[in-house]
């Protein structure tokens, strides 16, 4: 055992001390090998990271949600559907919601407006998230003005800030009383944005579903189960610019396995011929290219990993943030909390070590089996 | 007396490797620590009826993926194509996927 280790280590040596000799180029493609594991293992922590907080959080939404739609588009829905709905067996309870947006022309943001149930709020009080009072430059006791329907303006006083810690689902909320938003967007009484609905039974709500589809056609109904595959869909590989990250990952990786795959340089080869010569088997040749590529390929992916993680939980994506922002101007500044397993970790070694490690072995061997006079005279 | 070489590559590996496993302790005590906030974030969404993560502010179907309406791929004219950043990002709200019936 001693024997094989120190084999082991003699043509590791060997192998650095072969790869020291073309430092430059070698320098440069684990940089480049880093980057590309960087970026991958950073979508993936991030999306992983964000679906399963979304799984957990959304859980807690409404059972199902009823819309009004007219001619496609979400209208308000009378109150008077909550007393047909009620009728269907099986429905437990049915409430209507008030929210919607408003646009800060002092900013340029959208906010998100929320009566909350209970009335917790005195009419003339408000709530907001703590992304509004980052950009809005506001706190508790300032005052905020907001323009009605028919153009008035209202005052409406900052009672509370949202923590924080919530804004990846607060950040844009403002919490407000019922009648100062009927105020603000003149919906009439008898009328909510949309309703939501507890069942008994959670196993018959898409036969209530059905039933609300059919007592009451011009509305749609929003599952939780919906909601959820949503968010476990939101950052598919399919979808958009991450299928352009994963294909420039994809063909920079084609391009370092075609690289080695397609032969050796003329260097390369001449250094087996002269290996050969000088008594190493061609067991030894490949040993010793084993190691090269997982000198290079075990080096970029632990680093990458690693640079991954701190750029994903504790600098917050910064590289992604501008990619995230788009056009808002209210962009909220969550710390996402580092859900990570070993199978994300597992999947990531096998995309990127194990292709580069195994490309590196198959021209050796073919170099290595060929007459060593032969090589050295090419 | 110099370090060989293969010894210098093991330590950075073994360095690695140890943070590697302190990236797992660090995520799991994260995890542990960050359970009371996530409480106090499933209570809000309870309470407040949540439906959507506020991840983009940009425009309402992606500020409120799941409850983007018909009209969210024509949102100024019938004519008028996607243009937020954000919608290049998400995939679109499992209920405006679903398919009713087979149309061939």
């Amino acid at each position: 055992m001693r024997k094989w280790i120190e084999r082991q280590r003699n043509i590791l040596d060997f192998t650095l001390s072969s790869l020291l000799r073309r430092k430059r180029k070698n320098i440069a493609l684990i940089s480049v090998y880093t980057l590309v594991v960087f970026f991958l293992a950073s979508v993936v922590f991030f999306t992983h990271s964000i679906k399963k907080e979304a799984s957990i959080l959304l859980k807690a939404s409404p059972e199902m949600i009823i819309q009004r739609l007219v001619a496609g588009r979400h209208e308000l829905i009378p109150m008077s559907y909550i007393d047909k709905i009620r009728e269907i067996r099986g429905v437990s309870s049915v409430k209507g919601r008030l929210w919607g947006y408003y646009y800060d022309p002092i900013t340029g943001a959208n906010y998100t407006l929320i009566v909350p149930e209970g009335g917790q709020l005195n009419s003339g009080k408000i709530t907001i998230g703590e992304g509004i009072s980052r950009t809005r430059l506001v706190f508790e006791g300032d005052t905020m003005e907001f323009r009605t329907y028919d153009g008035a303006l209202i005052e409406l006083e900052i009672k509370n800030r949202i923590s924080s810690e919530s804004e990846l689902i607060s950040s844009d909320l403002i919490l407000i009383s019922r009648d100062d938003f009927r105020r603000l967007f003149g919906t009439p009484k008898g009328y909510a944005t949309d309703l939501t609905l507890q069942v008994k039974n959670p196993r018959e709500l898409s036969t209530i579903a059905i039933k609300i589809a059919e007592l009451l056609p011009d509305t749609r109904q929003i599952l939780r189960d919906e909601i959820l595959r949503t968010y476990d869909a939101v950052f598919n590989w399919r979808g958009g610019i991450l299928v352009v990250i994963l294909l420039g990952a994809l063909l920079a990786f084609i391009i370092f396995a075609w690289d080695k795959a397609s032969g050796l340089s003329s260097e390369e080869r001449r250094e087996i011929g002269i290996l050969k010569a000088i008594g190493w088997e061609t067991s030894d040749v490949i040993l010793m290219k084993f190691w090269e590529g997982m000198v290079v390929s075990l080096s970029s992916f632990l680093a990458g990993i690693i640079l991954a993680y701190i750029h994903v939980f504790f600098a917050s994506s910064m590289l992604f943030e501008p990619v995230l922002k788009g056009w808002a101007v209210l962009y909220p500044q969550f710390k996402l909390t580092p859900f990570i397993d070993a199978s994300q970790v597992a999947a990531l070694f096998f995309i990127t070590v194990f292709p580069y490690t195994v490309a590196t072995i198959i021209p050796s061997w073919r170099a290595a089996t060929v007459d060593p006079d032969s090589v050295m005279r090419t | 007396m110099l370090m060989r070489k293969s010894d210098v590559f093991l330590i950075y590996l073994a360095i690695n490797i140890i943070l590697i496993f302190l990236m797992f302790t660090h995520a799991s005590l994260k995890e542990r620590a960050k359970m009371g906030s996530l409480k106090e974030k499933i209570e809000m969404v309870r309470k407040l009826e949540l439906t959507d993560l506020c991840l983009f502010t940009e425009a309402n179907y992606t500020r409120h993926l799941s409850q983007a309406d018909l009209h969210t791929p024509f949102q100024d004219s019938p004519t008028s194509l996607e243009h937020f950043p954000s919608g290049s990002l998400l995939a679109p709200p499992e209920s405006l996927r679903k398919i009713n019936e087979k149309v061939d």
